[in-house]
């Protein structure tokens, strides 16, 4: 355990945070997991609360699992998704936000399409803010539940060799990935089209190529990212066909992975596009476990932001 | 009849290379050698600028004053305070309004508000295209007739080449210059914010150097076809520089401006999703300023502009991707350029940056101003170089507050405005 002490109020970004902060989470998280193994899985850290599970993006899997964190931790929780918020009577983000305040809500996990939108509100409300997307910026409770799993795993993180693949120009799950990463000393390799995956990456502290050979012998971690073709605006591949036979993880291609590598998605998948599906059902991969282990880490967010361990700032 | 002497200061007049310790005098308005009024003296005003420049009333090109429509924003009362606060004595407005100044009617509205609640001069660009859509051409001789200084499209761009090309072949049998607000559609998208490190960093969809500078060489390549001018506005990329240097070197009628907070501000400003740093086009990076002051430097830029565009604070407010673009300008305008270009890069000398901002946005204008010549219209501006002010967004006469300076501290400032012999501002 690292003996730093948590005293922010919100969790935003993961480039925020020192590699310190970051370990006290995962440390946090592992001593949550416990919980969720136990018959009774309920702690009183969050008895009182209020959480507002704020979703103004759809959202199936980081919306439930933010809300069994928050009753785990004896929260009581309000969902409010964005077909029934007001946003769409032309009430400001800032406006409904507040109103959600006035309402003593004690944490907001906010979903948005706006990269930004998380820091927006945690500027301006007292209440906890926790990211849980914002547009193409950062997702740091996946981020940090995916770097939960390596370390888990391979029982390191220092000098670990991780490759993440795909669209990661618009991925805020790439991003926060790479920061935490980057941060925890792990070597990270970002795969994909050039178009997707440009040079200016590099500036981040990563390697880039465009060739998923480069990575596949090497490397002990494989991050495969969702493509998600119907959403972009512009051509950066022809079609999904292409971009599989240039970046799928195909049979062939995942019997070159090292023995033991890692095969991760923070899903859903889209079989037979960035992962073969007899590949994704195989024993490698830890696409399920990730989305264990993020119920772990969403406790000790919330428990660290909003759970009075928080030292007094 | 009255008269003023403004006595002692040192006065710059770059149309007349005139740059000389002495007593400027006023009469009914208008410049005069000195005034046949010499009894009795209390008919003579007496301004003291010892310690001052007397330089012509500066003029910026390039405004947004939200009327008609938009009046939450910004009027043209608010908006020529802000101007005369900052020692402008004539601005040219751009005619994004709603409806949009594509027709000859909202020009006169516009005149005749301004003639009501105006503090300083006010001149009307009229749209090159209907509703500023790109396909249509507007009226030009209509709105000529009615008033118009130049055509622009201004915060849209004319994609198709060849409604420019035919709007600067129409244009020039008027003798109007087309401005142009450079950014091609397709490559900029839904770009907030220069592409590059930053971008890409915080998750926001880039605005390319490139999507300025393929408009730029396009309005190069029409300008020297059809032999007429096309100013480009509010330049951002080295790039673009670049490309306006060799351009101007063959004799093409190309020329541009360049803002204040593109040569003080870099894309990093966005990383708390401040949307008072989202400007269209944007800021770019340390490498692009440094190009962006050797093109003022070396005389590739001949004016300067602010691209004051107000915008209410619920509206910029709100996430960066729905906050509107720009920023307000005047008031901070002439102090920025003053500290950065003379004092801090020692780009340019005073007279040099007084030149930009009077005669040479004239010229281009065909404006009857921008100079102290005997006869012309008594607009001076009293400037004092040296004197340290720090910004108070507060005190605006906007009631917007979309500036990025509040609290910044700059070395130049005007200290008096006068408009046909009025003083309409002073410190």
């Amino acid at each position: 355990m690292t003996t730093t002490a948590w005293t922010r109020k919100d969790l935003v970004a993961l480039d925020a945070l020192s590699a310190d902060e970051i370990t006290l989470l995962l440390d946090t998280a592992k001593a949550f997991k416990g919980v969720g193994e136990r018959t009774l899985k309920k702690v009183p850290a969050l008895r009182g609360k209020t959480l507002v599970n704020f979703f103004v993006e759809p959202s199936t899997r980081t919306r439930t699992s933010f809300e069994l964190a928050a009753m785990r931790l004896s929260a009581d929780v309000v969902n409010i998704a964005a077909t029934a918020s007001s946003l769409q009577k032309g009430e400001t983000l800032k406006d409904t936000a507040l109103n959600l305040e006035a309402l003593l809500a004690d944490v907001i996990v906010l979903r948005h399409s706006s990269a930004g939108a998380a820091q927006f509100l945690a500027e301006r409300l007292q209440a906890s803010v926790i990211n849980a997307g914002d547009g193409s910026h950062e997702h740091p409770t996946q981020g940090l539940l995916d770097v939960f799993t390596m370390r888990e795993r391979a029982g390191r993180l220092e000098g670990l060799e991780v490759a993440i693949v795909g669209d990661i120009l618009f991925s805020r799950v790439a991003r926060s990935n790479v920061h935490a990463l980057v941060k925890l000393g792990a070597k990270v390799t970002l795969v994909g089209p050039t178009t997707l995956v440009p040079r200016s990456l590099e500036s981040l502290g990563v390697r880039v190529t465009h060739r998923l050979e480069d990575v596949l012998e090497t490397t002990d971690v494989i991050n495969l990212l969702r493509i998600q073709h119907e959403r972009q605006r512009k051509e950066y591949f022809p079609s999904l066909g292409e971009y599989t036979s240039l970046f799928g993880l195909t049979k062939a291609r995942a019997a070159r992975l090292k023995p033991g590598c890692l095969i991760m998605h923070p899903g859903p998948i889209n079989r037979g596009v960035e992962i073969d599906s007899d590949v994704a059902d195989g024993p490698h991969n830890v696409i399920l476990e990730q989305v264990t282990n993020g119920l772990a880490v969403r406790m000790a967010v919330l428990y660290l932001c909003a759970g009075g361990a928080r030292a007094a700032v | 009849m009255s008269a003023i002497r403004i006595t002692n200061g040192r006065i710059i007049d770059p149309a007349n290379d005139r740059d000389e310790i002495g007593d400027l005098w006023i009469e009914d308005g208008v410049i005069v050698a000195e005034s046949k009024i010499q009894n009795p003296k209390s008919k003579i005003e007496e301004i003291d600028a010892t310690g001052l420049v007397v330089a012509p009333g500066l003029i910026d090109l390039h405004v947004h004053f939200r009327e008609p429509g938009q009046s939450h924003k910004e009027t043209i009362g608010t908006g020529t305070a802000a101007a005369a606060a900052g020692g402008f004595t004539s601005v040219v407005c751009m005619p994004n309004t709603s409806p949009a100044a594509d027709n000859p009617a909202t020009i006169s509205w516009i005149h005749e508000r301004a003639a009501d609640i105006a503090k300083v001069n006010v001149f009307c660009t009229g749209a090159i295209t209907k509703g500023l859509k790109g396909e249509e051409l507007a009226p030009v001789a209509s709105m000529k007739n009615a008033g118009i200084v130049a055509i622009t499209d201004d915060g849209h761009c004319v994609q198709n080449n060849e409604v420019m090309r035919r709007a600067l072949e129409y244009a020039r049998m008027f003798d109007l210059p087309l401005l142009d607000h450079c950014q091609d559609y397709g490559i900029v998208g839904d770009g907030i914010m220069h592409e590059g490190e930053w971008s890409v960093r915080l998750g926001l969809p880039g605005w390319p150097r490139i999507g300025e500078e393929l408009i730029v060489m396009r309005n190069i390549m029409l300008s020297e076809l059809c032999d007429a001018p096309i100013h480009c506005q509010h330049l951002t990329s080295g790039g673009s520089i670049r490309l306006l240097r060799e351009a101007k070197a063959r004799g093409v009628k190309i020329s541009g401006e360049i803002c204040p907070h593109h040569i003080t501000l870099t894309d990093e400003s966005l990383k708390g999703y401040d949307s008072n740093y989202k400007m269209n086009p944007p800021l770019r990076t340390e490498g692009d300023i440094n190009l962006l002051v050797g093109g003022i430097a070396d005389g590739t830029i001949d004016i300067l502009a602010s691209d004051h565009a107000p915008h209410a604070p619920y509206e910029k407010e709100v996430e960066l991707d729905h906050a509107p673009f720009g920023i307000l300008g005047l008031e901070t305008e002439f102090a920025i350029f003053c500290d950065v270009l003379v004092h801090k890069r020692k780009a340019i000398a005073l007279p040099r940056l007084i030149e930009m901002l009077t005669i040479n946005p004239a010229k281009l204008l065909r404006l009857d101003r921008g100079t102290l010549s005997v006869g012309a219209p008594a607009d001076v501006t009293l400037l004092d170089p040296d004197l340290e002010w720090t910004y108070d967004l507060t005190k605006t006469p906007s009631p917007s507050r979309n500036s990025p300076f509040h609290d910044w501290t700059f070395k130049g400032r005007a200290v008096r405005t006068i408009v046909a012999g009025e003083t309409v501002w002073k410190l």
